[in-house]
């Protein structure tokens, strides 16, 4: 390095960074190797299973995808930002289950319940970001604070409100078709019948990619995560970007609850335990550092798509479902040690 | 060598900014002191930084200088004493607020973010954006070349501003930094230890960068426990030692031997020499050691004039 200092010469500034192999720059991408692996899977399954690559087992596959994929954003960009969460799982149903039970105790229209849930969705992510920065605890330790709590909430809540273990049905209340539309419905595309998440799961993740590539605010999370005395130091605001992360993640966990609520009319209380898991899964098998600093929005879809794939095909390919969790684990250790080489690899051939 | 010391008060008072002829520096500090708890950190410090000067603060480990630009800086409050901005009291809540008064600062830890790619890290905290409303993006081509042109001009000629910044040297590192402070409209450059980590050749770059940024009219406050690299770049030198000043000179009235012996401390080191001697150390390194104290001895009895 000290060399190049010593000969500048401007005119041979281009000649060297032409040298930069186009497929050393592919393989620098974090989302790369959740992209290899998914392109393996597929063509695995498309191999043990007629049925997998059919028009309507895709659009299940992909819906599947969809219902960890949209909090697979969030989760990606906090991880990005340095942080996890691991009341994701639980506040999807805490969502849910406010929208359902507000709506249905006061006999209100549907809609309302539908914002109070977003003003709690965000309110759970403000403050599991504002006490982890008041207390500096790891986001570990205060988010399954948060986590047992809201398991707590949910069940003890939903008793005590409706006197079951589910909240009461909400179908024939006013405005229950218009979110069912806007939440749970399906388009018709070509004959087959795709949910409606699945689009906005690529939308989310369209806004995720741009705000983290192309704003300032993606700037400050990939600096908070990478170092965040740095980034303070320069004038990053390091609390206001991780609060909204958090926020950011309330504000998937709220879609995916109102459509778990829409998609039938009640919600069972006790769910959503262990969920988070699978969304720091995909964040990670898509290339997201646990330590922070790196990743993308991209690499959370795909990570969540591998998830789907797995997880429904193994149905097409008639085996016990009982493996399922044996092969996502496998994936997981797969995945993160082809980020891991391919990282390597990539960082040490740049002269 | 007391004689030669300059009376605090009177140089705050007296001396003229050499850029705008104004009677009031761009940056000083009178009587500043911070303690954490029963802990004093820092204790009575009066210093004083002007446009086009570098005001050098030396002293060993611990004897408070990162306490003394954490102050300046806005990431710590002093307890005692007054900062003063342009003639201004201030007292900074953030460093956002010592940057937005002009102050910026060039950490011994560096300050950027490893991954992230070196125009990213150059416009961090201070991006540029095009658009409006929510189309407000960064201005992604025209960051990637100011980054470029500001650290050509720096004489830093990288091949791609794309790569993450973790993968330059120390002293390129620095340099970035420095471009960037400079590039930002700093006033007051603050460059903790910038040498320390560095080899002798980097080191000379390093404080090449320093004068270019002086020559740019910015005011340096340039730390380190060098002597050998504060002098050569230096007009005023502060030693500090155990939280306290024990020294603030204009270079006109000190040498690079004076100044490593007040560094040192001459007792200290004739004191070394002993216990080395008494230890059985080899012969060459007391030797050493003795030269040395005599080199003391002899600048310390000298009143003013360079020893050889």
């Amino acid at each position: 390095m000290t060399m190049t200092q010593t000969i500048s010469k401007p005119a041979v500034t281009d000649e060297r960074v032409g040298r930069r192999n186009p497929l050393q720059k592919l393989l620098g991408r974090p989302e790369v190797g959740a992209l290899v692996g998914a392109i393996v899977l597929f063509i695995f399954f498309a191999a043990v299973s007629q049925t997998f690559t059919q028009p309507n087992a895709f659009a299940t596959v992909l819906y599947g995808s969809s219902t960890i994929g949209i909090m697979a954003v969030g989760v990606s960009l906090l991880m990005i930002g340095g942080e996890f969460d691991l009341s994701t799982g639980v506040a999807v149903i805490s969502s849910a289950l406010t929208a359902s039970m507000f709506s249905w105790y006061f006999s209100m229209n549907v809609w309302v319940g539908v914002i109070l849930a977003l003003a709690v969705s965000l309110s759970i992510g403000f403050i599991n970001g504002w006490i982890l920065m008041k207390t500096k605890l790891p986001s570990f330790i205060v988010t399954l604070a948060t986590f047992l709590m809201l398991t707590g909430l949910n069940l003890g809540l939903t008793r005590m409100i409706g006197g079951g273990v589910s909240s009461p049905s909400i179908s024939t209340m006013d405005g229950y078709e218009s979110a069912q539309a806007i939440f749970s419905s399906s388009v018709n595309i070509a004959g087959v019948d795709v949910k409606n998440t699945v689009f906005i799961w690529i939308a989310l993740v369209a806004v995720a990619s741009w705000v983290l590539l192309r704003t300032k605010v993606g700037n400050w999370i990939f600096a908070v995560g990478g170092d965040a005395n740095a980034a303070r130091a320069v004038g990053v605001p390091v609390k206001a970007t991780k609060i909204g992360l958090f926020m950011a993640v309330g504000f998937c966990g709220w879609i995916l609850g109102m459509h778990n609520l829409f998609a039938f009319d009640a919600v069972q209380s006790g769910e959503g335990v262990g969920n988070e898991f699978l969304y720091i899964i995909a964040a990670v098998i898509g290339g997201c550092l646990l330590t922070g600093g790196y990743g993308s929005a991209v690499g959370g879809a795909i990570g969540a798509f591998i998830f789907g794939m797995a997880n429904k095909g193994i149905v097409y390919a008639q085996w016990n479902p009982d493996w399922f969790k044996f092969f996502l684990g496998l994936m997981l250790l797969l995945a993160t040690i082809v980020n891991l080489i391919v990282k390597r690899r990539a960082d040490s051939s740049k002269g | 060598m007391d004689a030669k010391q300059i009376d605090q008060q009177e140089l705050l008072r007296d001396e003229k900014d050499p850029l705008t002829h104004t009677p009031v520096h761009l940056l000083s500090l009178e009587n500043v002191g911070k303690h954490y708890g029963n802990i004093v950190a820092l204790t009575d410090v009066t210093m004083a930084v002007d446009n086009g000067r570098v005001t050098c603060v030396l002293g060993d480990n611990g004897a408070g200088k990162s306490t003394l630009i954490k102050i300046i800086a806005g990431l710590h409050q002093h307890d005692e004493g007054v900062l003063h901005i342009m003639g201004e009291e201030r007292k900074f809540g953030s460093p956002r607020d010592a940057l937005d008064a002009g102050i910026a600062t060039v950490y011994q830890d560096l300050a950027v973010v490893p991954l992230m790619p070196i125009w990213r890290n150059f416009f961090l905290g201070s991006e540029l954006t095009t658009g409006f409303g929510p189309f407000k993006r960064l201005d992604v081509q025209a960051m990637k070349d100011i980054t470029k042109q500001e650290l050509a001009d720096m004489g830093i000629d990288l091949r791609d501003v794309e790569q993450p910044i973790g993968q330059l040297s120390g002293g390129e590192r620095q340099c970035v930094a420095i471009a960037r402070a400079v590039y930002f409209g700093a006033k007051v450059l603050i460059l903790d230890e910038p040498t320390a980590a560095l080899g002798v050749k980097q080191s000379g770059v390093v404080l090449r960068y320093i004068l270019q940024a002086r020559d740019r009219g910015l005011g340096v406050i340039f730390i380190t426990h060098n002597p050998h690299h504060a002098f050569p770049v230096g007009d005023r030198f502060l030693l500090l030692k155990r939280g306290r000043s024990i020294g603030y000179y204009d270079k006109k009235d000190i040498t690079l031997d004076e100044l490593t012996a007040q560094m040192a401390g001459g007792a200290e080191l004739a004191e070394l020499a002993h216990e080395l001697e008494q230890l059985g150390g080899h012969g060459d390194v007391v030797k050493q050691v003795q030269a040395e104290v005599a080199g003391v001895t002899d600048s310390t009895a000298d009143t003013g004039r360079a020893p050889q």
